[in-house]
């Protein structure tokens, strides 16, 4: 009689839940990383399935970013905390110009999370990843006691190669550059607020969650020199534009008109008393530049999909102060302050 | 795009306005108009009003901030109740950062491990007691007579449903006496002003009438006035042609939502659910008589300082604080000793820099340019 | 304070509440507090509760009326 081969129970992806046994380091982890994520991951350096990757050199200078990702709730409209973890690191190694070449992820489950939803996590990253072009060749699976996680906590990791003579840097900003948006501000910051409890609303706004190197590589080739990019995620454009301003140790004045916000994320922000310039964004960026290029990089990212609303919403000029200031549509002007603490909807 | 909201927010129509109120302020003459509601002072400082007024109006921002009025010992009583165990705490978002005794707050409870709940709406925290009935749950309503409908609506609710998990702390106040307190202040200041820009949405529930009493007393004009920033610069425009002639009237710019006597089917729920209490402290403006509201007799059982014998705590201020001089429009924002220095919007000391429509915050945020400018 | 913006009440539902739409945004509402809000009215929106219908006509006035000459 010929011996059976070991017979293994396949993972219940539909009703199985995550339990202490898959952090382990046993049998049930490994099961869990072949079925799943390896499945899902699949490229090269992942498949030998050691605890590193071994990669080839890139040749010039390395970009790194880690990011922790925590948003809740894990699903909303245009996305999940998959792609959202993907797209993030890739843009904040592409916000140095730098093409991103390798993603890692680790996870940190809580115990009793379904296995169905982190199954369409999982390949929802996979699928960002494949889209990108940046494949993710190594990770890590740790499970905690129920409570102590707020379902998955998903930290990436991104690698890329700076291109030769390509300096974009947070310091850079002159007096007399130009400060371009690539598209509307607030999207995701709503879509995720729309599904939260206690606030929910019917709107068809979605995250714009978007992988933006792409972007990038085509603004750098109609202008080399590009002085600062930055992706205005947590805090919105204002904190993003601060910093900048901080960094670089100049003011900037912008002008509220030609700042593009749609109306659903308009309308959203009046009745829940929030401020767009705060909203967070998941697929925008700021550009910075001399002014002689502002025209040329402009119409680079309008002839890209992800820059199609893109505008040029302001300068940098001298002030001590470092202070961002808007001409307001109305006709006044105010300042755009950093964001104190967490912005909460508001009653009065 | 809103209708009806942006239509007032349009950068022509303000040009128009501005260059009449230039036209008509009187040479040599000042005029100091006090916007009473947190809303405008928002509305000013975001769409920057005060750019197209002429120097000679002054607008002086006022308490009409139900968090920046709402006294330390109150919210120390909020956090006190969210720390019993069973207690779920339902929250407007605008109270969870305010600093009450010790540096303590709603959210700071929250991270020790009190269940503090952010509603958006008082049928949220209905909804919250009907969805947990093994909890406690204490809704913490604050507000002025805009707010106040609504926590008296889901009271109502409560009882007719016989829920026993949920009580209401009731923090209401009333407009007219706080308005009538910055006039009548014991220092004097409240002489100085030339005008109110009355509430718009206070007003939209009470309607006017209720400030009839006011300017026959204090011989001060009222314009109310919307929100947007349109109806603001209008209503200063109707102020300085009532101070130039002499008159002091109640004037009604946000006809469009209020009207005389107000939503009367409002009012009703209001005084079937509530009462006036004697007194009731204010921040910034000390104690008031006939000011505040409270739970009426036959809605006990849905009042949580009844059912929790929730003591008065007389807390006070940080010592450094300012708050109540600014909220009289005594000092302004920057002429508070600690503005900008140890009480700044991410460490507030007193409320005035915590809500969003404090006028420290106000200040703080949107309107330091002027101040570096100067 | 007491932020309130106008809502466009585009179904009715039962229990006094109502769905109202705010450029593009819809949400469940109580119209609890008004009386004779159709469907196609304005309302004056407050933490989930119309305060008052909006009078289309008073607005139209308002506006034309903004910055004109002489006493209102």
């Amino acid at each position: 009689m010929n011996a059976k081969k070991d017979y293994v129970r396949p993972i219940d992806f539909k009703h199985g839940r995550v339990d202490m046994t898959h952090g382990g380091g046993g049998r049930a982890m490994a099961q869990l990383i072949e079925e799943l994520f390896l499945r899902a991951f699949d490229n090269e350096w992942l498949r030998p399935m050691n605890d590193q990757a071994r990669v080839p050199v890139a040749a010039g200078r390395l970009a790194m970013s880690t990011d922790g990702h925590v948003v809740s709730p894990l699903f909303f409209p245009g996305g999940d905390i998959g792609c959202l973890s993907v797209h993030g690191t890739i843009n904040d190694v592409a916000m140095a110009g730098a093409a991103p070449l390798y993603l890692s992820a680790a996870f940190v489950l809580e115990e009793g999370f379904p296995l169905a939803d982190l199954k369409r996590i999982v390949e929802s990253m996979a699928e960002a990843a494949r889209s990108a072009g940046v494949p993710i060749v190594t990770g890590d699976t740790k499970v905690v006691e129920r409570g102590k996680a707020d379902g998955v906590f998903i930290t990436t990791t991104a690698v890329g190669v700076v291109p030769e003579g390509v300096d974009i840097s947070g310091e850079r900003a002159r007096p007399g550059d130009r400060i371009l948006l690539s598209g509307s501000i607030g999207d995701h910051g709503i879509a995720v607020m729309s599904k939260r409890e206690n606030l929910s609303f019917e709107t068809t706004i979605e995250s714009d969650t978007a992988a933006l190197h792409g972007l990038v590589a085509a603004m750098l080739r109609a202008v080399p020199d590009i002085h600062c990019l930055r992706d205005p995620t947590r805090g919105g454009l204002a904190t993003a534009l601060n910093e900048l301003a901080h960094q670089s140790g100049v003011g900037m004045q912008i002008e509220e008109a030609h700042i593009p916000v749609r109306p659903e994320v308009a309308a959203a922000c009046e009745f829940l008393g929030l401020d767009p310039l705060y909203v967070a964004n998941e697929g925008k960026l700021v550009a910075i530049c001399a002014a002689p290029d502002a025209d040329a990089l402009l119409a680079a990212m309008r002839a890209h999909p992800l820059g199609a609303q893109a505008a040029i919403v302001g300068g940098v000029y001298d002030d001590p102060h470092r202070f961002v200031q808007m001409r307001t549509a109305f006709g006044g002007s105010r300042i755009v302050d950093w964001l104190t603490g967490e912005q909460l909807p508001r009653i009065c | 795009m809103i209708p009806y909201l942006d239509e007032f927010r349009d950068g022509k129509l303000a040009q128009v306005i501005a260059a009449r109120i230039v036209d008509e302020v009187l040479p040599g003459r000042r005029y100091r108009l006090m916007e009473f509601c947190g809303g405008h002072t928002h509305a000013i400082f975001r769409y920057g009003v005060q750019d197209l007024l002429p120097p000679a109006v002054e607008l002086i921002h006022g308490p009409g901030c139900p968090v920046c009025v709402l006294p330390v010992g109150r919210i120390d009583n909020a956090i006190e109740l969210a720390r019993r165990p069973g207690v779920i705490l339902a929250s407007y978002a605008d109270m969870l950062r305010v600093p009450a005794s010790g540096g303590m707050s709603l959210l700071k409870a929250r991270a020790q491990g009190a269940d503090v709940r952010m509603v958006y709406a008082a049928s949220d925290a209905l909804k919250l007691a009907q969805d947990n009935p093994q909890r406690e749950v204490v809704f913490f309503a604050i507000g002025f007579e805009t707010t106040t409908p609504p926590t008296a609506l889901v009271i109502r609710q409560a009882a007719g449903l016989g829920l026993r998990n949920f009580t209401v702390f009731c923090n209401h106040v009333l407009t007219p006496p706080a308005m009538a307190a910055i006039v009548d202040s014991p220092d004097g200041a409240g002489s100085d002003l030339d005008g109110f820009i009355g509430p718009a949405h206070v007003s939209t529930v009470i309607g006017t009438q209720p400030y009839e009493q006011f300017v026959a007393q204090f011989d001060k004009p009222v314009v109310i006035a919307g929100f947007e920033p349109l109806d603001v610069l209008q209503a200063v425009l109707m102020l300085v042609r009532q101070i130039n002639a002499g008159r002091a009237l109640v004037e009604n710019e946000y006809s469009r939502a209020v009207t005389p006597e107000g939503n009367r089917k409002a009012q009703a729920a209001m005084a079937d659910v509530f009462e006036l209490r004697d007194a009731f402290e204010w921040r910034g403006l000390g104690l008031l008589p006939h000011s505040a509201l409270r739970i009426r007799e036959r809605y006990a059982a849905i009042d949580a300082e009844k059912r929790f014998a929730v003591p008065p705590i007389a807390a006070h201020d940080h010592k450094a604080c300012e708050c109540g001089a600014v909220l009289r429009g005594v000092i302004k924002p920057q002429e508070c000793k600690v503005f900008g220095t140890v009480c700044t919007p991410d460490n507030p000391i007193g409320a005035c820099m915590v809500s969003s429509e404090g006028a420290c915050a106000a200040w703080y945020s949107y309107g330091r340019l002027g101040r570096a400018q100067a | 304070m007491c932020l309130a913006i106008p809502a466009r009440v585009v179904e009715l539902l039962d229990d006094d509440l109502a769905v109202a739409d705010m450029g593009g945004v819809q949400k469940q509402i109580s119209l609890a507090l008004v009386d004779g809000v159709g469907v196609g009215d304005y309302v004056i929106l407050h933490v989930g509760y119309a305060i008052a219908k909006l009078d289309r006509e008073e607005a139209a006035r308002t506006l034309a009326l903004f910055g004109e000459m002489g006493a209102i």
